[in-house]
């Protein structure tokens, strides 16, 4: 009897990670912010993390025509991305309008999965900003959930809470130790490089420690600090900028990426007229990843310098 | 001990528990051999004996007169009875002599040892390398005299030993350490002596230091020769990474080792220089392993050139039924076959891994994440994400322009990828296109 088998090009065994199993990976890293958020917003912030994962994962099934809605789970990565980092008391229908804008204007119209130029997420947060900018500036203070300004607008507060979270701000942006748990997370896993956290942070404190800072060195060094912590610095540099598909490849690219991130943030807080900067930062770094990509690709084994 | 390590790379997992504890046994006197004309990189033999012809072990039965080509030998005494195609393990069916055996195993007179093989010039050593079909033993099957000829104005510092077996399943060379490490290093010394190298670096991935520590007490007390534990890493076994590891120098890109000082050679192939030098026996037997899960008793074997994989089979009790994948070599770089039949072991083979119906599942391509992780993984610093997308869309030059040729096809960046892009499939693809256009 002649045997059968199959025949097909080597490499014959492959590692079990799938996209799939990444994206599970960043789900589990971004629970313990989401659960900060829900701790600290209570039922709205809830709502507002399940709506916008159900709206990213249905809008995701119905252009992709599959029943199965957790799919690949980017969809559900960019609706809890989304609901991170939209104010904690917003209307339901901004969150679903929000989820379906991120599947759809930024990523199915490029091609989908991985073809996408820009952060989804921070793509429809940046829609919504511009759409109905009254809810989207609306802050309030944990627990009590009483309007009010955030650290970075003026509004005054400890390290101590600002480390863990306790402050206004977006959902799950607050706390700064929940994120860098889950960014360890992703660093252990190896999914996200040093490089590009690194980058955005040091850059972040370095501005803020040198820019617009009172006299003296202690002064300095916490309005560093502060800068770091407050706002949404955390999660922009663990997890927006880390995104694979939008951010470079090449090692020096990411630096270079992260160096950029902090840089634009930093003129935007610190020269321009919005308080916060992250979001705009990051979609304009991503606009010049390919470009970041191809100046800085690596050395080749034995290329000849001549 | 310092385990030394390269850029880039995978970690699969070992698969070498199953055999790396079995000593090497002999196979079975095969009733009757297939030995291809073509076992080696380079031109294919020609036939030197006729059907019906009395052939006897060790005769020169096939010879090319090109330079990068290799003799073959007769595997056991016995008849001609065909010449005809058969399959080869690179897919195409090439012309092999059907030698069928008198069960007597006559040596021929030309295999007669050389008592003072110590006395022997570079030259002569080479000549007796090329005579006795030797080439490299770790799948590549290179012939060994062309490596050893290094342009004259390259001067050779370095021998250095692949002894890291980093392909997963395979324990051939393993077995081959730790049960003829003394032929090993006369191997190796007479390599040295070849390209006149003053010193050798055996290298050996640190997931065998018994190995180590054999090889270590063997080469004590001989000039020159030192023995390094390397890092479990694939592809640690791969030539231009193994010369980064053990010397610190980089081939240049489109170059040869020699013109970084270096020639490199298998552990197994010593075994076989060692073999055709001194007993004047020609490249006629090899360590195999038989392994994988869908194989009923896995084993190292010493298996004649030219036995019928189907047969090997049959002496490792079979395949299970659940059998999906046959591979010669390893699962990394090794080709996959139809079938077992008709198909000869051949000079190159080092392993003949069964894989299961689950381990060969098709994968669905998506796209690409741009997750980065194959241009972390690749050893030679190419970005294979961008090769792949362009060979995608039939751009070859902007392939080309990505480096492309200079992939060593390691298969890491396939391995790695969580689209299950196939990466390296794409860069062969490229490869072949650019080296057609080339060649114009």
């Amino acid at each position: 009897m002649e045997t059968k088998l199959v025949v097909s090009s080597s490499p014959h065994i492959r590692a079990s990670q799938s996209i799939r199993s990444v994206m599970i990976d960043v789900l589990v890293a971004l629970f313990p912010a989401a659960l900060a958020g829900v701790i600290f917003f209570r039922w709205g912030g809830f709502l507002t993390i399940i709506l916008g994962m159900l709206s990213a994962m249905v809008t995701e099934a119905i252009i992709l025509r599959k029943k199965n809605i957790f799919g690949d789970g980017s969809a559900a990565v960019t609706g809890l991305l989304l609901a991170l980092v939209l104010p904690p008391i917003v209307p339901w229908w901004l969150v679903v309008i929000g989820g379906a804008v991120a599947i759809t204007i930024g990523k199915h119209v490029f091609g989908g999965i991985g073809n996408n130029i820009f952060n989804p997420a921070l793509t429809a947060r940046a829609i919504l900003t511009l759409s109905w900018v009254g809810y989207m500036v609306h802050w309030v203070r944990p627990i009590d959930l009483a309007t009010s300004a955030t650290p970075l607008a003026g509004a005054s507060t400890s390290f101590y809470n600002l480390f863990v979270g306790a402050i206004p701000g977006s959902l799950g942006e607050t706390s700064a130790f929940a994120l860098i748990l889950g960014g360890g997370w992703l660093l252990y896993k190896g999914h996200i490089d040093w490089r590009i956290p690194g980058g955005y942070i040091g850059t972040v404190f370095v501005m803020g420690t040198l820019l617009k800072s009172s006299g003296n060195l202690a002064g300095m060094l916490s309005a560093g600090i502060f800068h770091v912590l407050a706002g949404g610095v955390m999660l922009g540099a663990l997890f927006m900028a880390t995104d694979m598909v939008t951010s470079p490849v090449t090692p020096r690219g990411k630096l270079i990426f992260g160096i950029g991130c902090g840089v634009m943030t930093m003129l935007i807080r610190l020269y321009g007229v919005f308080p916060e900067g992250v979001t705009f930062a990051i979609l304009l770094m991503n606009a010049v990843t390919p470009l970041i990509d191809k100046l800085t690709m690596p050395r080749k084994y034995g290329e000849v310098t001549s | 001990m310092s385990f030394k390590t390269f850029k880039g790379g995978v970690h699969p997992g070992h698969f070498k528990s199953a055999t790396e504890k079995k000593p090497v046994v002999p196979a079975r006197p095969p009733t009757m051999v297939v030995i291809p004309m073509a076992q080696h990189i380079g031109a294919p033999c020609e036939p030197l004996v006729a059907v019906g012809d009395e052939v006897r072990m060790g005769q020169k039965i096939g010879d090319s007169k090109g330079f990068v080509s290799a003799p073959v030998h007769a595997s056991v005494s016995g008849k001609v009875v065909k010449i005809d195609k058969c399959n080869h393990a690179l897919g195409r069916p090439v012309q092999a002599i059907y030698i069928e055996s008198d069960g007597l195993d006559t040596w021929h007179e030309d295999v007669q040892p050389n008592h003072n093989y110590n006395d022997l010039t570079a030259d002569e050593l080479k000549k007796i390398i090329r005579e006795k079909g030797i080439v490299g033993m770790g799948g590549a099957t290179f012939p060994t005299h062309v490596k050893l000829s290094p342009p004259p104005d390259a001067k050779i510092d370095y021998v250095l030993i692949n002894a890291a077996e980093c392909e997963p399943y395979l324990t051939a060379d393993h077995r081959a350490m730790l049960e003829r490490p003394d032929e090993i290093i006369i191997g190796v010394q007479l390599v040295m002596k070849a390209v006149n190298a003053p010193k050798a670096y055996i290298g050996i991935e640190d997931n065998k230091l018994d190995a180590v520590e054999i090889m270590k007490k063997a080469a004590e007390g001989i000039a020159g020769i030192e023995v390094h534990a390397l890092h479990t890493k694939y592809p640690q076994g791969a030539e231009k990474q193994l010369i980064s590891v053990l010397t610190g120098r980089e081939v240049p890109s489109g170059g040869l080792p020699s013109a970084v000082g270096c020639v490199v050679q298998n552990v197994g192939t010593c075994i076989a220089i060692s073999d055709a030098v001194r007993f004047g026996k020609p490249l006629i037997v090899r360590n195999v392993t038989i392994t994988g899960s869908a194989i009923n008793e896995p084993k190292n074997m010493l298996v004649r050139v030219g036995t019928l994989i189907e047969e090997v089979i049959e002496q490792c009790g079979g395949f299970k039924p659940n059998i999906k994948k046959m591979v010669l070599g390893g699962p990394m770089m090794g080709l996959a076959q139809p079938g077992p039949e008709n198909l000869p072991v051949i000079k190159g083979t080092s392993g003949i891994l069964c894989l299961s119906e689950d381990e060969v599942q098709l994968q669905e391509i998506d796209n690409c994440i741009r997750c980065g992780k194959c241009v972390e993984a690749c050893p030679v610093s190419i970005m294979p994400l961008f090769i792949g997308s362009s060979v995608e869309q039939g751009l070859y030059e902007k392939a080309e322009a990505y480096n492309a040729m200079d992939c060593i096809e390691c298969g890491c960046c396939t391995y790695i990828c969580p689209a299950k892009r196939p990466l390296v499939q794409w860069i062969r693809m490229a490869k072949g296109d650019i080296a057609a256009k080339r060649r114009k």
